[in-house]
């Protein structure tokens, strides 16, 4: 692991040592929200829960889009996969390789090399 | 759907299991542990290249491949396929070169859950509990304990 990946370990942990921001990051893992949305279940201004946003961003646990007058607020599953693979590496290997296995079953199922699998 | 993975990793016995399932039929997910072709699609870690020597998915059959990472160093995998059996079940061993003589024995079942979807589930058996540790933690580095129940908190927060 280089310097490169610590110093981007180190802004991902420091954005999680919050509780606002874990909270936040679990709710956008049941899809993204928009600001607002995020700031509901919280005492605390919406200001606040921006800043808290920035910081996630920072860390690109998040990333924000356009999307006409909303701008809602993705988790960024990449990022957070990268830290529970330094965490967990064995786990997250075998996940990685049984999504790469997903894909090439997909593809097979695209081009007709099989039943699809909704042939039942 | 999301078909999670499973990984029970069990204190003071030297084994590693493993479960997922698919949304393919068991026919095709035998078939990509069948096939170098598709071995090599998806068997090889993201960022390193995958070679295969040989690869020989039956009973008495052997196989032998190498993963290049980005700097460059080969990591070689070797081990014989004690039995296969078509769509159902397979006894493999697991060696890495940079640890000779460390020999694991894998025993993975196939299951057909209908309608389209199958079931993978595996147990890895270690010589020894450093061999399964070191196996399940490479990578891993101390101090971070805090870290990982953080982790856990999102994890399973996330779940719910």
């Amino acid at each position: 692991m280089d310097s490169g990946d610590d110093a981007q370990l180190d802004a991902a942990f420091l954005a999680l040592a919050d509780p606002v921001r874990r909270r936040i990051i679990a709710r956008l893992s049941r899809g993204p929200a928009t600001v607002n949305e995020l700031a509901e279940p919280f005492a605390i201004t919406k200001q606040a829960v921006s800043k808290h946003i920035q910081v996630l961003e920072q860390a690109q646990l998040v990333t924000r889009t356009r999307d006409a007058q909303r701008r809602p607020v993705h988790l960024n599953p990449a990022r957070l996969e990268a830290l529970t693979a330094w965490i967990d590496q064995y786990r997250l290997v075998r996940e990685a390789q049984f999504r790469s296995l997903d894909a090439v079953l997909e593809t097979r199922a695209a081009r007709g090399g099989t039943q699809a699998k909704d042939a039942s | 759907m999301s078909n999670a993975l499973t990984l029970t990793v069990p204190e003071g016995l030297p084994f590693i299991d493993f479960e997922r399932e698919f949304d393919f039929p068991v026919s095709e997910v035998f078939r990509a542990h069948k096939d170098p072709e598709l071995v090599a699609q998806w068997l090889g870690p993201r960022r390193m290249a995958m070679d295969i020597d040989h690869y020989d998915f039956r009973t008495g059959g052997s196989y032998s491949y190498l993963h290049t990472g980005p700097d460059g160093t080969p990591h070689a995998f070797n081990g014989v396929f004690h039995t296969v059996r078509e769509n159902d079940f397979a006894v493999q061993t697991f060696e890495y070169g940079g640890y000779p003589d460390v020999v694991s024995i894998e025993f993975m079942t196939f299951e057909d859950l209908g309608g389209g979807r199958s079931r993978l589930r595996a147990h890895a058996v270690y010589p020894s509990m450093e061999a399964r540790d070191g196996m399940a933690q490479s990578g891993m580095e101390g101090g971070l304990s805090e870290a990982y129940e953080r982790l856990e908190e999102i994890l399973s927060s996330a779940k719910v």
